[in-house]
């Protein structure tokens, strides 16, 4: 497809322009720092700042602010999702100085803009440091990076994971759900024997491993504020990818390419017949696989020892303040209202389907309900409960595009029987150091 | 004979692989969303195809005409009035003698080599210093070189346009501008038809220039409209169908364009060729 060559064109240019970023940081934006460190309004009169987002259907909820804010009216800009091109603009923006007042950055991206210099500490703003508690704790650590006063952002939504399965087919097959991976490894055989996968590896799309992984306690970053430390083959992290690398070896899992037409249809046509995945997903089902209509449950991870509770997470985004704006408070003030308030909240889940990142959202109306395609289960009861699993000590690398594109290669060849998941890692491991020192990153070996 | 059938078949062969695409985006626009992937992908399963469009047309208040309009006035404008300075630079090339002609000549052709996405990012920085990024400019006016056409313009008038022809011109009394536009430019004429259908195809597939310039979703051409939505199809899994359909109508300018302008092209291209 030409989204993927794309996306690989965009990642190979990423490189240079973060190199231009990072040695331009220095002779820019002094003055601004201490009006954020103040954050106090900028001016008396009305300001207009503009917000980029590649949320569908955001300039419906940006109107509601808007009306009710005349002082502080926001101009919605848009692009295409981060790693589809919006982040290389971010960058460039950063730049040549007319990056907008507000951007979008998912959390796996966030560390590569705060090591580029480019964000805002909101965390000054005091209405923003106590909006804190209101936040599922995870969530907020990926804008704080552990820092105690500090945020590079306001957390806006959350992929919590759980099991999406087929019950009429687990059911008539006799197989019990499985709440441990042994058991998940012990039904794919049953499930293989009965004609199906038990599910789809993400070949190409390494978030999700990232995401099994983050249950699995496997933690591929840290910072010690000075230096980087990169560990995408810790001790856990080979655990899943062992337990992924047995499945597809012995053939249990199908392995066609994530988001396409035969994805959809390997769900269509009760093929697949789980997906652990993130609450988003539940679209994706719903709207891939017509055909299974009410046929689907949500139930927790499977854990890998039983009586565990932990969940992983998948995807999410904040809203974050580029350095260079004028109005780092009024802008402030926008992301925390936009990721806190019910009514915003709602318009999101609603237009977007995101799920919200605070405590409060996860109780929405909208979110209480049972969901027909799901038999009327009341699914987001176990996501909000699974969202408030998820460990919150899980660090993104700072240059995570070009980690995704190097693990990405090594996991199709991995699933087409060269190499193995382990050694995909191995590969990627040395790539994102070299990457790191290439940006003058300081990176322990 | 055994040959002829030999070229037929290969002909074919090579006909239904580039014509399979298009067929499967055809057919793929005329299904809803649950028939796109329940169904066979290369036939048929209940037409909505004018469903699919109203759905376009309006969809976020008719934002895809906006593209579609965008892109033609990027594209249209800028392979026209591009057109028209490669063909005089051509034929300034081609028909007047003074110093550094080919100096100029040679690095007009340089730019040739130069990838158009190399010069997208420094042209953004350019643009941002002259607070010009995100408006129609920023994409029109890079739009507007073409070296290729400048090469091509040159052959073309040195091969075509006859010295005696000019002197006749002067001597008449005629402008060197007038002579151009009213007798050169009709000699060149089925090398400029070339030169515009390049330039036209070079700008509409130009993705990365407006992908770096643009952020306001009403400047964006249509291709960068619709791949912003395709990267959204994770979220909202209705958006597929949006873009296929817009796929099928954002490729019929160009099947147009060049249906209509295809004769003039072979016999461009092969003036070309011979020089």
């Amino acid at each position: 497809m030409k989204g993927v060559s794309v996306r690989r064109l965009l990642a190979s240019l990423i490189v240079p322009a973060l190199f231009l970023t990072a040695c331009s940081s220095t002779d820019s934006d002094s003055g601004t720092d201490a009006s954020a460190a103040a954050c106090a309004p900028s001016s008396a009169g009305p300001v207009t700042l503009t917000y980029t987002s590649w949320i569908p259907g955001i300039e419906d909820v940006v109107k509601v602010w808007n009306a009710k804010n005349p002082n502080i009216q926001v101009k919605v800009q848009t692009g295409p999702n981060g790693n589809g091109g919006t982040y290389q603009n971010f960058f460039n923006q950063l730049k040549a100085g007319n990056a907008p007042d507000l951007g979008q950055i998912e959390y796996d991206a966030l560390p590569s803009f705060r090591v580029q210099d480019g964000l805002v500490d909101v965390g000054a703003c005091d209405n923003v440091a106590k909006a804190k508690d209101q936040f599922i704790p995870w969530t907020w650590n990926q804008v704080s990076f552990g820092d105690a006063k500090g945020a590079w952002g306001v957390p806006q939504d959350a992929g919590p994971m759980a099991l999406f399965y087929r019950a009429d087919l687990f059911e008539k097959n006799g197989i019990a759900i499985p709440t441990t991976w042994d058991e998940y490894a012990a039904a794919a055989e049953k499930v293989r024997a009965a004609g199906g996968y038990i599910t789809n590896f993400s070949q190409s799309d390494i978030n999700q491993f990232a995401g099994l992984t983050w249950q699995a306690g496997g933690r591929w970053f840290a910072n010690d504020g000075q230096n980087w430390t990169v560990n995408l083959t810790d001790d856990k992290t080979k655990k899943v990818a062992d337990y992924w690398q047995n499945l597809i070896s012995k053939k249990l899992v199908s392995t066609v390419p994530p988001w396409t037409t035969e994805w959809d249809n390997a769900y269509n046509s009760s093929s697949a017949w789980t997906w652990v995945s993130a609450v988003w997903g539940a679209n994706s089902i719903a709207s891939g696989a017509p055909k299974t209509a009410g046929k689907w449950r949500v139930a927790p991870m499977p854990q890998w020892s039983a009586g565990e509770k932990s969940a992983g997470n998948w995807g999410g985004s904040s809203t974050a303040v580029f350095k260079g704006s004028k109005h780092p408070y009024e802008a402030a003030q926008f992301a925390l209202w936009l990721n806190t308030d019910q009514e915003a909240l709602t318009l999101l889940n609603e237009k977007a389907n995101l799920y919200p990142a605070t405590t409060a959202g996860t109780t929405l109306p909208a979110l209480s309900k049972g969901v027909a395609f799901y038999g009327d289960q009341k699914i987001y009861e176990v996501f909000a409960q699974a969202s408030t699993e998820v460990a919150p000590d899980f660090t993104w690398g700072p240059t995570m595009t070009a980690t995704y594109a190097n693990a990405s290669d090594g996991f199709k060849a991995a699933v087409s029987g060269k190499g193995s998941l382990t050694e995909a890692l191995t590969a990627a491991q040395a790539s994102t150091i070299q990457t790191l020192k290439s940006q003058a990153i300081p990176v322990k070996e | 004979m055994k040959s002829r059938v030999g070229v037929m078949a290969v002909m074919g062969l090579c006909t239904i692989y580039f014509l399979a695409p298009i067929w499967w985006l055809f057919v793929g626009a005329t299904k809803n969303n649950d028939q796109f992937t329940g169904t066979a992908p290369m036939w048929f399963a209940d037409f909505h195809l004018v469903d699919n469009i109203r759905e376009l047309v309006t969809y976020r208040d008719g934002v895809f005409l906006r593209w579609m309009l965008n892109s033609i006035a990027y594209t249209g404008g800028a392979a026209l009035l591009g057109t028209v300075l490669a063909a005089m630079c051509g034929y300034a090339l081609a028909k007047y003698r003074f110093r550094g002609r080919e100096l100029l000549f040679n690095i007009v052709l340089s730019g040739v080599l130069v990838p158009a996405t190399a010069l997208a990012l420094p042209l953004f920085l350019i643009f941002s210093k002259a607070g010009a990024a995100n408006t129609f400019w920023a994409v029109f006016l890079p739009s507007l070189v073409n070296p290729f056409g400048v090469y091509l313009a040159r052959i073309y008038a040195a091969a075509s346009v006859p010295e005696e022809l000019l002197e006749a011109a002067r001597i008449d009394g005629s402008g060197e501008v007038r002579t151009f536009f009213t007798v050169s430019s009709r000699l060149m004429f089925p090398a400029l038809v070339t030169i515009f259908l390049f330039h036209f195809v070079a700008v509409w597939n130009n993705f990365l220039l407006p992908l770096i310039m643009l952020s306001d979703e009403r400047l964006f051409p249509v291709t960068l409209g619709l791949y912003t939505w395709n990267t959204q199809v994770n979220q909202v899994p209705e958006l597929r169908g949006l873009v296929i359909v817009g796929a099928l109508l954002s490729i019929t300018p160009l099947v147009v364009a060049f249906l209509l302008l295809q004769r003039f092209w072979r016999n461009g291209l092969g003036a070309g060729a011979v020089k």
